[in-house]
């Protein structure tokens, strides 16, 4: 049951394989004189969303310490993005938080745009599926967020509203991305491709449906007395709190202050969309899950009224920029066989135009250069500000992609929250920041 | 060809003479790396210089000369670069701390949010190889202001800002993992993300991206890190 540490220095050291808890219990902890208990929680562990390992010191059920340990999930995104063309950027960013792969697209998007100075330029239409995709993908995150959270308080119920809601969201994106996650749909300079014929109605009757799940997963948590007891109160973080360590995002919002860069410092025309900033005053697990449903609700009116714009007077106009040293020649298509290059774009550089295809060939595999300098752009993603710090030496590759990544901020937020409390609320605590380890170790 | 004397005279003015422009290092010559025979891609005489290092003249902009009014810590800013609409504050390491401390906390200013630090590497900027980038928010005013503090790689110190900003805790351990700049006064600089016992900081220039080649139907697919660059 142990080996491999100094007891003098470290204590009595017990390693838990299983089902054995009561041998651990009977064997050392009731005889051992000493009180304090370090527990290492995870990496795997069912309910620390994903491989998060916490060190937690305990003194009988109260945690005294704890420590988040991250890094288990490093894949070293930002390095390999250094050797790869701007585009192809965006096949990266997407696998960081893989629940809300939109977000990190448009983030670093954004970012490159602000470089090559086009802001202004990019397609009204291009800005509208943007803001819809975007709205849908949080609700698919907060949906995730829930159900999870509920699963890890150990009720079923909502994990099972939450997942089948969001299986609605990853058709829709299908539809139009050709894929449920890891789109690379958002691109420099617009979207890859235009939305398919019927997506307009897809998205309708989403709109129709899905309050009705809200209300059911309401219905569920909102006033149910064991979901209160186990969140009311619970890993507290005021304002001063979440100023003093970085934390934005629903953990701000639950501590009363409405900071929303959607409303704050608009991007890709939200100031034209009509929405509230959901807050509350209670800074505790149950503020923030009220603050997510809010944002859910909130983000359905934004997706109505961009799908309105899509389907009326935004309809038929481009949406990928009208510069063709920038955006890519194809029209992609999605055809039976995936998503590629449309016919007619092969049959005019295969047959008829020598200079399209060179012009073609050099912007996909050289790709654009982009002047050097660098940029900071933000958005308001689920989990709270992503920001992209994009550098670039004038070439045809990123110098330097850092993101500022929500979980990563709001995670260190964790031991504040914690320490103090039961150790039953750690879970809660844990599940409240949200925090998806693909986008805390990029 | 003009010659001087054959351009047409302009009576009582006097042509001035152009500003000096020091012209940048050059970053490279020629193209696809052909240096040792004939290049016949037609691009041998490119010269590619890099990008000047820019210092902004006032007035800034905006809201930008009320920062930089406000902090009134001239001596402590090297340079002041205003840049696609976003101010960038050059600041001498050594004061940095004194700089954090009044953004954070001087009424104008306020800068109350810290959106973290990110590291770059330039290692062709000689004595200023590693910079530290501290991207901050006001939420009083809703402004956004940064901060480049720069160290040479023979002394990578930077003062760390934990007691300013201690969100800064988890960002100046990354940016010591990938970079190696180590932030003095950290209350416990380790690695975050690489393993603690790893040999060198991955995101230097100078450490290699790795990777191996891909054989596929015959060809070879070089690893990421030796294909053409076109930079």
């Amino acid at each position: 049951m142990t080996t491999g540490y100094d007891e003098a220095t470290e204590g009595k050291v017990y390693s838990v394989g299983g089902a054995d808890w009561d041998d651990v219990v009977t064997a050392g902890v009731r005889d051992s004189e000493a009180e304090r208990l370090v527990v290492n929680m995870g990496p795997q562990h069912p309910s620390t969303h994903g491989v998060l390992r916490l060190v937690l010191t305990l003194d009988g059920e109260t945690v005294t310490e704890a420590r988040g340990v991250i890094g288990y999930l490093h894949t070293g995104i930002e390095k390999n993005m250094e050797y790869r063309t701007w585009t192809q950027g965006t096949t990266f960013v997407t696998r960081m938080d893989y629940l809300s792969p939109i977000f990190n697209e448009t983030a670093y998007c954004l970012g490159v745009e602000k470089l090559l100075g086009i802001e202004d330029r990019i397609p009204d239409r291009a800005q509208a599926i943007r803001v819809m995709m975007m709205e849908l993908n949080r609700i698919s995150s907060h949906l995730v967020a829930m159900g999870t959270f509920g699963m890890e308080l150990g009720a079923t119920t909502p994990f099972l509203f939450g997942y089948r809601d969001r299986e609605m969201i990853m058709d829709l994106f299908e539809y139009i991305t050709g894929l449920r996650m890891n789109h690379a749909y958002i691109r420099p300079g617009g979207v890859s491709v235009d939305l398919p014929a019927g997506a307009v109605d897809k998205v309708g009757e989403f709109l129709k449906e899905m309050p009705k799940r809200i209300k059911d997963i309401r219905k569920l948590l909102d006033a149910n007395p064991v979901y209160l007891s186990r969140t009311r109160d619970v890993a507290y973080l005021d304002l001063t709190g979440c100023m003093a360590l970085g934390i934005t995002g629903p953990i701000l919002r639950a501590s009363g202050l409405p900071w929303d860069l959607r409303k704050s410092q608009p991007y890709c025309g939200y100031e034209t969309y009509e929405f509230e900033v959901a807050t509350e005053r209670g800074c505790d697990v149950y503020s923030r899950y009220l603050v997510r449903m809010r944002e859910m609700e909130e983000s359905l009116k934004i997706v109505e009224q961009a799908l309105d714009r899509i389907a009326g007077p935004l309809k038929g106009d481009p949406v990928m920029i009208e510069d063709k040293k920038i955006g890519w020649p194809a029209q992609l298509a999605l055809g039976p066989d995936g998503l590629g290059n449309s016919p007619d774009h092969i049959a005019h550089i295969m047959g008829s135009s020598m200079e399209a295809l060179i012009h073609h060939f050099k912007l996909v595999t050289e790709g654009f250069r982009v002047p050097a300098g660098q940029a900071y752009a933000s958005i308001e993603s689920p989990k709270g500000e992503l920001g992209a710090h994009v550098v670039s030496d004038g070439g045809t590759r990123p110098y330097r992609v850092h993101f500022r990544e929500p979980s990563f901020c709001n995670l260190q937020g964790f031991p504040a929250m914690a320490e103090g409390g039961q150790v039953a609320d750690v879970i809660a605590a844990v599940a409240s920041i949200d925090p998806v380890m693909g986008g805390v170790d990029r | 060809m003009t010659s001087p004397d054959n351009l047409p005279e302009v009576p009582g003015a006097e042509v001035p003479a152009a500003p000096e422009v020091p012209e940048a290092p050059i970053a490279r010559r020629g193209m696809f790396g052909a240096a040792d025979h004939g290049d016949t891609s037609g691009y041998g005489g490119l010269v590619v210089r890099r990008a000047p290092q820019l210092s902004s003249p006032r007035p800034y902009g905006g809201y930008f000369d009320e920062i930089v009014d406000s902090l009134a810590l001239d001596d402590a800013v090297e340079r002041v670069v205003v840049d696609r609409g976003e101010l960038t504050l050059h600041v001498k390491r050594e004061r940095l701390l004194e700089v954090a401390q009044k953004l954070r906390d001087d009424p104008a200013l306020r800068f109350e949010l810290s959106l973290g630090v990110s590291g770059v590497h330039y290692p062709h900027l000689a004595g200023e190889e590693l910079r530290a980038v501290y991207h901050l928010c006001s939420i009083t005013h809703n402004r956004r202001v940064r901060v480049e503090v720069s160290c040479p790689d023979s002394d990578p110190h930077i003062p760390s800002t934990v007691g300013v900003y201690p969100g800064h805790d988890w960002h100046e351990r990354e940016t010591y993992d990938f970079f190696g700049i180590v932030f003095d006064g950290h209350p416990a600089l380790t690695r975050i993300m690489m393993p603690d016992d790893w040999d060198g900081h991955p995101q230097r220039k100078d450490y290699p991206l790795g990777g191996i080649p891909v054989e596929y139907r015959g060809a070879t697919v070089p690893a990421p890190d030796s294909r053409r660059s076109y930079a």
